[in-house]
């Protein structure tokens, strides 16, 4: 066989399987959101593009008037509203700890990071569960607050935009610190030491010559925890209890109970493709990462 | 200044790390503690016990999803694995071809695209196929998972292959080796470490799934994340914390096991 033959062979089992269940489908989102729906569930096979108005407004069932589609813009702004939080909250922990493990000796930086990987590769309903027995109203937060008799009542954080901002920066915290510790474990110190040669300060030092030098690993970071929040599903479902909806939730309600398969597909697009445009500039940072460092 | 001078540190940095640590393994530490309560509750300590355990072990429910899990993530590893390394052999140690660009992004694809839409997508597509087949049994599902694997299992697997000479594959060949026998004494044996590492994760990926196997399923067929989810509605008891705790174990294991693999090969 030629190597082009011999290469499609082994190249195929693969494709098929990624083809028939990963990528292929994703043309048929394309094709539903251009449909009507069905009465339950699944669709009409009409051309309308009513899905796609319908992400962003939303017409009047007697007046037929058009108007903003309030229910989905907050949906819109709460998701990247939080997702936003969650990756300058999991920055203002990740970058101390990623600093911390860079700068232990060499043997034991790999432990540290063992134990920042291993919650990261444990099941991610597990752990947004762990949060929820925590912050719960019976839960042991308010138990312990109420047994030292700092509170009379519970307070509810549970289900909440607070409980599902910690839920999310306790979940994808670890994105966050991996790609800074690959930036800061490169970091030539004595550029650092140069610094203070020069009589800057710590903060001095911190601001004008290691951030910018692990800057690429932060924006890798940030994107990295930007964009898995962005389409979360468990974890605003479990900690927001189907009250505070992301827009992952929102697309589950189109499927589910809302019975509106096209507007569902829509939507899915147009989360697809904010994800994208942040992937590529994800691309760009881990780019520039390779260029800065050689 | 008395003290030496470490360039290294800088103030604060030190606490805020401890206290990421804390923070990352209290919850997971306290959820594991509560699946040994003697109580009903998963916040009031009642003594140690072995009752959730016993209780999650004789749950009809449980057992058949458990079975499920484990049927899906060992078919789901096994195939995603085998495909992986074909695919890894194609992509890896050989010159620059036109359309490589599209097989790396074919095989990342899963790690790009949100799970949700996945899902949603996979449900559309599944419910035409059970419409027009009639089919409702397993194989969605392990199809799904399947997909979902290959970029978990063709890291490893494509890592290890890059660290390998080629040019004990080329003895072989010199030595009129077909190259089924090059690959079966000479590939296989040293990209073992590779595939194993691939098949694990493979394994603990799917077994954790939970948005995907939740859009795809058929009626009666709940995995083990899917039925902890639908229990969230219910009272939550330290039952729960079991199943928790056993999963956790299994991640923690294969994840360690892992790390010490890579770290002994060095």
């Amino acid at each position: 066989m030629s190597p082009s033959r011999t290469r499609f062979a082994l190249l195929a089992p693969a494709m098929v399987i990624l083809f028939f269940a990963a990528a292929g489908p994703l043309v048929i989102v394309l094709v539903y959101s251009f449909l009507i729906p069905g009465d339950y569930g699944g669709v009409v096979w009409d051309f309308s593009t009513d899905a796609w108005f319908g992400v962003v407004a939303e017409r009047d069932f007697f007046t037929d008037q058009l108007s903003w589609a309030d229910a989905h813009l907050s949906v819109f702004w709460r998701s990247i509203k939080l997702s936003l939080m969650t990756s300058v909250l999991s920055l203002v922990i990740g970058f101390p700890t990623a600093y911390f493990i860079a700068t232990r000796p060499k043997g034991s930086r790999d432990v540290w990071m063992l134990l920042i990987m291993i919650p990261f590769w444990t099941n991610l309903l597990i752990r947004t569960f762990a949060i929820m027995e925590l912050i719960r109203n019976e839960g042991t937060i308010n138990t312990v607050l109420i047994a030292m008799g700092l509170v009379t009542q519970p307070i509810q954080m549970l289900y909440t935009e607070f409980s599902m901002l910690v839920g999310m920066t306790y979940v994808y915290l670890p994105l966050m610190i991996l790609p800074i510790y690959a930036s800061m474990e490169r970091l030539d110190f004595s550029l650092v030491e140069a610094g203070y040669d020069l009589y800057a300060t710590r903060w001095q030092v911190l601001r004008r010559v290691i951030f910018p030098l692990v800057k690429p690993g932060v924006v890798a970071g940030s994107i990295l925890v930007f964009v898995p929040c962005l389409g979360a599903y468990v974890t605003p479902r479990v900690l927001g209890g189907g009250k505070q909806l992301m827009l992952g939730n929102l697309i589950e309600l189109q499927f589910g109970q809302l019975r509106n398969w096209p507007l569902g597909a829509a939507l899915s697009l147009t989360l697809l493709v904010i994800v994208m445009i942040a992937l590529i500039f994800y691309v760009r940072a881990a780019g520039n990462e390779g260029n800065a460092h050689g | 200044m008395a003290k030496s001078f470490d360039v290294r540190r800088q103030p604060g940095f030190t606490a805020i790390a401890m206290l990421c640590f804390v923070l990352l393994y209290l919850p997971i530490l306290l959820l594991v503690a509560y699946s040994f309560n003697a109580g009903q509750s998963i916040s009031q300590w009642e003594g140690l016990s072995l009752r959730w355990y016993a209780s999650a072990w004789q749950n009809d429910q449980i057992q058949s999803a458990t079975i499920l899990s484990v049927t899906i993530a060992v078919t789901a590893a096994f195939l995603a694995t085998s495909v992986a390394v074909l695919a890894a052999l194609a992509t890896t140690r050989v010159k620059p071809w036109r359309g490589q660009t599209v097989a790396f992004a074919m095989i990342n694809q899963p790690l790009m695209v949100p799970e949700i839409v996945t899902a949603v997508s996979l449900l559309i597509f599944f419910a035409m196929i059970k419409v027009a087949t009639g089919y409702t049994g397993l194989w969605y599902l392990i199809i799904a998972h399947t997909a979902f694997c290959i970029p978990f299992a063709y890291m490893p697997i494509r890592a290890r292959l890059q660290g390998m000479n080629l040019s004990l594959e080329q003895a072989g060949a010199d030595l009129y080796g077909t190259p089924v026998k090059v690959f079966r004494y000479i590939t296989l044996p040293q990209l073992w470490p590779g595939i194993l590492a691939g098949g694990m994760l493979s394994f603990v990926i799917s077994l954790d799934d939970v948005v995907i196997t939740e859009f795809v399923k058929s009626a009666g067929q709940d995995t083990l994340p899917t039925y902890m989810l639908g229990q969230l509605r219910r009272n939550i008891t330290p039952e729960i914390n079991a199943i928790s705790t056993a999963l956790l174990a299994i991640s923690i294991l294969m994840v360690t096991a892992m790390f010490f693999f890579s770290r002994t090969r060095k």
